[in-house]
């Protein structure tokens, strides 16, 4: 039993690790940047549901502000820091993606203060429910739940409407779809918006899982999820999510077995170096 | 006085070995590595346990040396499966790995890192002159691999890996020393840094002092010797210059990677070419 329980955590985990990285390899997949700044929105996020929770009462009001908030610094952060960098080498974009990170992280220490704040009403992570034995919390459930229905939802757009498949041209062949009539600005600001959106319910839902909010809780997320879509094949979005799970799983039984020897965060990283040495182009990427 | 001096000396000399170690590795042969501060860590833990059992300075530091580069071209070896943004995602995930691994190593003092190291058995000023002349020797080396056969290969490596190949540049074996050299030198500033502060903590290798390493060597202008080295006096002795600097240290290394990239990729080397290049031709415009 308690074999499954940790796998059912480490997808739980998962879950989380995609609601981060789908946004990463949306990025990656238009525009091939390393998108590193994308934890700073995370940690936004994460801050903005606990400070409008904290001064209105509503949760909800929070995650929704939290959400808006998220995908506005996305677009800010498209607009103003990588769209006049798009013509040049790969490097460039990537480390000015670090700099935006670290000021993002230096901003939060100065307005929120370096030692965090809790969630002043957050019943959920104590409250737990019994599922054949497995016992999760509110908010693990929540994680689940959130992850499938906007990712389901995600695919069913990209499928079935007109801006879903104008956006999938445009990450094929950027060119082709432009001569097609496709926006590719307008598909790059859905794009953000989109992924933001995402990061920023992530970290709000990670915020009220640890009740407990800091300035640098982005880092290791991101740093993870940034292995996962190399992992998953940079750009691809169904390599991502399986990735995300195949993670979380295998760090739930790391922690376990190995705690010895690696502590959880280097886990990860080692079986993505293990993976790249055997398929370099990552699970799903085309060799 | 003379205590401060040499103190600010040690940590100039040490930066600029380390800049200019990542500078061969990302700046002459192209392959960029968001974990160089691991190889920083492989050294100074390498020597500060031989000189714990009492071996002499110059051989902790040759071990130290020697260890980071043996692991540097294991790790270079990666460099040959994947590229690019791969190659940059799986060098920070060795960065993790190494600290992973260190934190749970009680014979490495874990947690805690090493103290209580031998001092260097010279005075304070003396080491910092010692150290003064690594990085000179370090500064001299650079120049020469770029002046070199080798140079001129590293660069065609980091222009265009496949073209290289094409006119019959052995790209793996190049890729390997510039590897191992790199690693290398940034386990001889490990070795240096263990006598300096004689107490070690793996936070000191963590993945921000990669950043910090690569601010350096992307600031001064990646490839650019001088422009390397100028970056690394500036940046080292700005938080000692101003109260207000050493407090926002970080905010202030973040904003000057947008702005450096944003607005001259090149660097402080790219300002200042592009500087005497509009004088000079201001004085040829001249008759």
């Amino acid at each position: 039993m308690y074999f499954v329980e940790l796998g059912v955590k480490g997808l739980v985990y998962g879950c989380m690790y995609a609601m981060m990285a789908v946004g990463l390899t949306l990025v990656y997949g238009l525009l091939r940047i390393l998108h590193i700044a994308h934890a700073g929105v995370f940690a936004l996020g994460a801050f903005i549901a606990v400070v409008v929770a904290n001064e209105t009462g509503s949760l909800a009001l929070g995650f929704a502000l939290a959400i808006v908030v998220s995908a506005v610094a996305g677009v800010a952060i498209y607009r103003f820091a990588y769209q006049p960098l798009l013509g040049h080498a790969a490097f460039v974009p990537m480390i000015v993606s670090i700099g935006i990170f670290i000021v993002m992280q230096e901003a939060f220490r100065m307005v929120f203060g370096a030692y965090g704040i809790a969630f002043d009403y957050n019943p959920y992570y104590t409250a737990t429910v019994d599922l054949a034995g497995i016992r999760l919390n509110y908010v693990e459930i929540a994680m689940v739940v959130a992850a499938t229905v906007l990712l389901v939802g995600f695919g069913l757009f990209a499928s079935l409407t007109r801006a879903g498949v104008g956006w999938r041209a445009t990450v094929s062949d950027p060119q082709m779809a432009t001569s097609f009539g496709v926006d590719p600005v307008r598909v790059r600001y859905l794009n953000f918006i989109f992924g933001s959106g995402l990061a920023g319910i992530a970290g709000a839902l990670v915020g009220l899982l640890n009740n407990y909010v800091e300035p640098t809780m982005g880092a290791l997320v991101s740093y993870k999820a940034l292995a996962i879509i190399v992992l998953g094949g940079l750009g691809s979005v169904r390599g991502t999510l399986i990735a995300s799970l195949i993670l979380g799983v295998v760090e739930s039984y790391g922690t376990i077995y190995l705690a010895d020897i690696f502590d959880r965060d280097a886990i990860g990283f080692l079986f993505l170096i293990v993976v790249l040495m055997v398929r370099p182009q990552g699970l799903l990427g085309r060799g | 006085m003379s205590g401060y001096v040499a103190s600010l000396l040690s940590v100039i000399g040490i930066n600029m070995i380390l800049a200019l170690s990542l500078n061969i590795i990302t700046g002459f042969c192209g392959q960029v590595s968001l974990g160089h501060a691991a190889f920083y860590g492989i050294g100074a833990y390498t020597a500060a346990y031989l000189s714990k059992l009492g071996v002499p300075l110059l051989l902790t530091l040759s071990a130290g040396t020697a260890m980071a580069g043996l692991i540097g071209v294991a790790v270079g070896l990666t460099s040959l499966r994947v590229r690019h943004d791969f190659l940059a995602v799986t060098t920070m995930g060795i960065g993790f790995v190494f600290l992973g691994f260190v934190r749970k190593q009680k014979w490495l003092g874990a947690e805690l890192g090493i103290s209580g190291i031998p001092a260097p058995g010279l005075d304070p000023l003396a080491y910092a002159l010692l150290i003064a002349v690594a990085a000179a020797s370090v500064i001299a080396f650079s120049l020469w691999i770029k002046r070199s056969w080798m140079g001129f290969t590293f660069d065609a490596v980091a222009d265009d890996e496949d073209a290289a190949r094409t006119v019959g540049v052995n790209v793996p074996a190049y890729k390997l020393t510039a590897f191992g050299i790199g690693t290398a030198l940034a386990g001889l500033a490990g070795g240096l840094y263990v006598y300096f502060a004689r107490i070690i903590l793996p936070d000191t290798f963590d993945f921000v002092q990669s950043i910090a390493i690569l601010t350096m060597v992307v600031i001064g202008g990646t490839g650019s010797v001088w422009g390397v080295v100028a970056s690394t006096v500036a940046l080292t002795l700005l938080p000692e210059v101003s109260r207000a600097a050493s407090d926002y240290r970080l905010l202030i290394f973040g904003g000057m990677l947008i702005l450096v990239m944003r607005f001259s990729p090149g660097g402080l080397a790219g300002m200042a070419r592009s500087f005497l290049g509009s004088k000079r031709a201001r004085r040829r415009a001249v008759p």
